[in-house]
């Protein structure tokens, strides 16, 4: 997970490039073996027709490779899918409440189960949307200084350091969050809802534990997708196009002036698609949000003071103590609600990176 | 609002190592200067300390006096930003930006220097794409992506772009070598117009070009390999390609060159 993000950008580039380079290569024996047919073989140097055949037999084999593991991953995901499924639905069937609309989840009685994942979905959305907020100017901001104006002697410590944010286990973030930040937090969390109780993301929320909300866990969810953002941001644009930067430089353009008609156009869905990967991230990650979050008995009222779970927190905090299968479904169900949406999350990056792609 | 331009002595640097040595030469106003030479002779390195474009390669730097109407355009107080609004440039491989449309690439310039009014960039737009010889073949898409042009119409866009904000001189840096002939054509056709207007440099490694274009012809060479570019000679265009006074100027223009 640690180093992923930073490379699922190009990596996911390169993808397509490899699929599309795939067919060319696998006409080119097929061209060795015309050749001869056209005309009379004439007495090649024995050794030849061996290199050619062998090297033919290792194409097909590679071929068989390839397409062998990309079945078996295919196949695995769906096998995952539709063991998640059986499992899944015999919950929700006998659900006593509405499995969209409830906010309960009660599953202690396998023969009366009463939940809902409305509470869980808005608590994730809620505290995701809220790190994105944050961590996305943030991380356009560095990746700006990083590239435009850090001098190179700066930038690439400076890069590194981003970097190794993103291998700091969740389990660190999360003690750092509880014990360290959310302390310091408390101040700014009180004039908040002094000034700003009004509105309801400022409204004193049902946390009863002062810090465990969705405030701080946001913070530090931010601090967590900071790395992803700003290392894909940072690497697309410093490709920028030489010729773009000098077309601007040479109109007479500030060093702002070449970042808005050069840099900006040619980076913003790398830095969109970059900030959905961070989105996606938030939304399943779990180990620190179980730490911060209190766990609560009212319903989520919006405020960012409440507690409450989202998704994976729910599931890693129940799921260790369930005895039977009917109750393991209920969070098996609500893990694949968290699936379905994680999964819209980068369909949409990926669309955004396929449209770039087509005007560039 | 054509001016001249005067280089002093002017040495180049990329670092540490000096691509240009003592270039003296003297442009005069609503003229076109060729530049030719040998490739690595530094032709593209002395254009662009012309307008300050040299410095924005890291390490790179510029000794001596190029003076704009007699004024020092590497004096201190100088903002190499507006000496670029002063000096415009068409580069080799055409760039417009493709995420603009046509219209904002051509008054791209103007929008940095402020000019908001749509009236007035509408205005700016029409005069600059005629002046480069594209306002027909443009004047119904006006509003499609600067890249959906032919390559030769790129390039004259850009050249629509940089006199747009109306300098007072241009540099061009090989601004047919990415082109077919007929685009070649159109765009030395411009030149000899925007001369009325411009002060212009142009660099060249098609001697037929120089000539045709051309007013006075800059010859640049290498002493030897790994040492600085330097002028050899400059002179009429028209003496230059008949009796140049310098030796290896006539093995390079009459192609007997190693
Ligand atoms: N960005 C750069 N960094 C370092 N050296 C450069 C750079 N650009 C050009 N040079 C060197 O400067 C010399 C002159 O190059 P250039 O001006 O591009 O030649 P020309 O345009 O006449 O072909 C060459 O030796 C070239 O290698
Ligand atoms: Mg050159």
């Amino acid at each position: 997970m640690t180093d992923l993000p930073v490379t699922g950008g190009p990596a996911g580039a390169g993808d397509t490039g490899v699929v599309r380079g795939l067919p060319v290569t696998a006409t080119i024996p097929e061209g060795h073996v015309r050749m001869p047919d056209t005309g009379p073989p004439p007495a090649p140097p024995p050794d030849e027709p061996a290199g050619a055949t062998s090297s033919r037999r290792g194409d097909r084999l590679f071929r068989w490779l390839v397409t062998g593991s990309g079945a078996f991953v295919v196949a695995l995901i769906g096998a995952i899918g539709l063991f998640l499924l059986v499992q899944a639905i015999p919950s929700v069937l006998v659900d006593q409440d509405n499995f969209l609309l409830s906010r309960n989840f009660d599953t202690e009685d396998p023969a009366n189960l009463r939940f809902g994942i409305l509470d869980l979905l808005l608590v994730t959305v809620e505290v995701s949307v809220f790190a994105l907020v944050l961590a996305m100017p943030v991380g356009l901001g560095i990746a700006l200084f990083l590239t435009q104006y850090a001098p190179p002697r700066l930038a690439r410590p400076f890069g590194y350091l981003i970097d190794v944010l993103a291998a700091v286990p969740s389990i660190i973030f999360g003690l750092w969050g509880i014990l360290v930040l959310a302390p310091v937090l408390e101040p700014v969390a009180g004039w908040l809802q002094a000034h700003l109780g009004g509105f309801f993301l400022f409204a004193p929320g049902n946390s009863g534990i002062a810090g465990a909300t969705v405030f701080t866990a946001g913070i530090v969810l931010a601090v967590m997708i900071l790395p992803i953002i700003t290392s894909i941001t940072r690497e697309v644009f410093e490709r920028t196009p030489r010729t773009h930067v000098e077309a601007a430089l040479a109109l007479g353009a500030t060093r702002w002036e070449v970042i808005r008609i050069a840099v900006l156009p040619f980076g913003r869905s790398g830095y969109i698609s970059a900030s959905m990967l961070g989105l996606g991230r938030a939304l399943g990650e779990t180990i620190a949000l179980t730490i911060i979050l209190a766990g609560v008995q009212t319903p989520f009222s919006g405020s960012l003071f409440d507690g409450g779970a989202t998704f994976a927190s729910k599931i890693a905090l129940s799921f260790a103590e369930l005895n039977n299968d009917l109750s393991a479904g209920a969070y098996i169900a609500a893990g694949l609600v968290l699936f379905v949406l994680t999964f819209a999350v980068n369909a949409l990056a990926r669309a955004v990176i396929a449209r770039s792609g087509a005007v560039a | 609002m054509a001016k001249r331009l005067d280089l002093k002595d002017v040495d180049i640097y990329y670092g540490s190592f000096q691509a240009v040595d003592g270039v003296t030469l003297s442009i005069p106003p609503n003229s076109v200067t060729a530049f030719i030479g040998p490739s690595g002779c530094g032709k593209s390195t002395v254009l662009r300390a012309l307008n300050r474009m040299h410095e924005v390669v890291p390490g790179a730097r510029v000794e001596g006096e190029v003076l704009l109407d007699g004024e020092d355009i590497y004096a201190p107080n100088v903002d190499p930003v507006s000496v670029r609004r002063t000096i415009g440039m068409v580069f080799q491989r055409p760039n417009p930006f493709p995420t603009m449309s046509i219209r904002d690439n051509v008054v791209a310039g103007l929008k940095l220097q402020g000019v908001k009014n749509k009236k007035v960039l509408d205005e700016v737009a029409e005069r600059s794409l005629r002046g480069a010889n594209l306002w027909n073949e443009v004047k119904d898409r006006l509003n499609k992506p600067g890249g959906s042009l032919s390559g030769g119409q790129q390039q004259r866009l850009c050249i629509a772009r940089a006199i747009a904000v109306q300098p007072e001189v241009l540099l061009m840096d090989e601004p047919c070598s990415a082109l077919d002939p007929i685009s070649t054509l159109a765009i030395e056709d411009l030149i000899a117009n925007l001369k009325k207007q411009y002060t212009i440099v142009i660099v060249t490694h098609n001697m037929q070009q120089a000539a045709r274009v051309s007013d006075q012809t800059a010859f640049f060479n290498l002493r030897a390999t790994g040492e600085p570019g330097r002028l050899v000679e400059i002179g009429d265009t028209e003496k230059v390609f008949s009796t140049p006074t310098e030796k290896a100027t006539e093995d390079y223009i009459s192609g007997r060159f190693g």
